[in-house]
């Protein structure tokens, strides 16, 4: 039983979240894809506000068990993990070590901000510049504009010829 | 009709295109004609799947009779399944599959678009995030109808009769009836003939880029939206509701 004089304080809570990994992409935690909204007490219980990456990311239930596994093993027995949906998640909500990690893990970060132009104009434009991770050549080609999980795309660096996943703007 | 019904028909359509268009899709898992491309059908379903669960749990709870997405997606026979008849249609050849889906796309990326204006905040919120899945969506179908159509002489023919057999489905979308018409009224959704315009200025743009003649608007086949639907919908069902026909309540 958490009571108010022994509960953790938030940022010492937050520090912990930043250790559970992303199950489909363990390099960045949930913290550093900006999946964790919100970590507030209500009374003597914590309430955790995730929200999904996309509507049918199977990853999701996973990530909800995984915070709360994770916060239990810390000895916090009373929590609540809740799913919000709006603002709808964004990649711009990564954070830049997360960006950072990603590309060290050899997915290429989002290249540009989601709240850029609109679909009817993205259709009409010239494709952007995806730097390949591996050897940050700017030469690469789309093989697919969807990936091994609904947040990538594949791609082909065209100097070094690697293959590798692009996590796209949304 | 009180507008808690008309809400409960209009969140069922919502829900049972994604949930029947994404069953669809994922017929071709493990057929599709490259890798890519079955990651790419599969992932564009799973969305479509993860939509449908937003839709029609929060239809369910609208009705208030303790039905939830999943009672409502394998409990209900096809009298009472409010889909399009465009997403029943069979998959057919790839240039099939992707003209019905960018057929739907560009009418669903619209649709979404004006219902993350609802007055009601639920719905604006699951519009809004279906509505980045869905440019995806909308992208890639697009670049498959100008690859097929400005393609070889075999895909041209293909992409064409596809866009050609297909079109007569395509009316039913932009008819409002006393369902979206209480919609209008409550601030929720467009009067879905202002989504026309927008929709064919994409189809002629597209159409010309690809070398693909649009077929002449005419007479269209309707019905899908009241649970008249094509024969090919009681297929998908014995499919897709088999386990829990056969095994009422079963979990894992």
């Amino acid at each position: 039983m958490t009571s108010s004089l022994t509960r953790p304080d938030l940022d010492q809570i937050r520090a912990w979240l930043e250790e559970v990994p992303d199950p489909e992409v363990p390099a960045v935690s949930v913290m550093d894809l900006g999946i964790v909204r919100d970590v507030q007490w209500s009374g003597d219980e914590l309430v955790v506000a995730i929200t999904p990456t996309y509507s049918g990311c199977p990853a999701t239930g996973v990530i909800a068990l995984d915070i709360e596994a994770a916060l239990r093993a810390r000895g916090l027995d009373r929590l609540r993990v809740e799913r919000r949906l709006s603002p709808p998640w964004t990649t711009d909500w990564i954070s830049e070590a997360g960006r950072r990690k990603l590309e060290a893990y050899g997915i290429a970060p989002p290249a540009e901000s989601a709240g850029g132009p609109s679909v009817f104009d993205r259709l009409l434009r010239k494709p952007l510049t995806i730097s390949c991770p591996r050897c940050k050549s700017e030469s690469t080609s789309r093989i697919s504009e969807f990936g091994s999980t609904p947040c990538k795309a594949q791609y082909r660096c065209d100097s070094c010829l690697e293959p590798f996943d692009y996590f796209k703007c949304i | 009709m009180s507008g808690q019904d008309a809400l409960f028909e209009y969140l069922l359509r919502l829900g049972d295109n994604t949930l029947i268009l994404g069953h669809r899709l994922s017929e071709w898992c493990g057929h599709s004609p490259a890798l890519e491309e079955d990651l790419a059908l599969s992932n564009v379903a799973l969305d479509l799947i993860g939509q449908t669960q937003l839709w029609l749990n929060l239809a369910g709870e609208i009705e208030g009779k303790g039905r939830d997405a999943d009672k409502l997606a394998y409990l209900r026979d096809a009298r009472d399944f409010r889909n399009l008849l465009l997403v029943e249609q069979p998959n057919g050849d790839f240039a099939a599959t992707m003209a019905r889906q960018f057929y739907f796309d560009a009418w669903h990326y619209l649709l979404l678009r004006e219902l993350t204006g609802a007055k009601d905040g639920r719905i604006a919120e699951i519009a809004a995030k279906g509505l980045k899945e869905v440019t995806y969506h909308l992208e890639r179908s697009r670049d498959w109808v100008l690859r097929l159509g400005d393609g070889t002489e075999e895909s041209h023919r293909r992409m064409q009769a596809a866009v050609d057999d297909l079109w007569m489905y395509t009316g039913e979308m932009f008819e409002s009836d006393e369902v979206d018409e209480a919609m209008m009224r409550d601030c929720i959704g467009p009067d879905l003939s202002s989504l026309r315009e927008p929709w064919l200025g994409l189809m002629r743009a597209t159409a010309d880029e690809a070398t693909l003649t649009l077929p002449q608007p005419g007479w269209a086949q309707r019905g899908g939206k009241r649970g008249m639907h094509s024969e090919h919908l009681g297929y998908i069902l014995a499919d897709l509701q088999f386990l829990q026909r056969a095994y009422p309540n079963a979990t894992w």
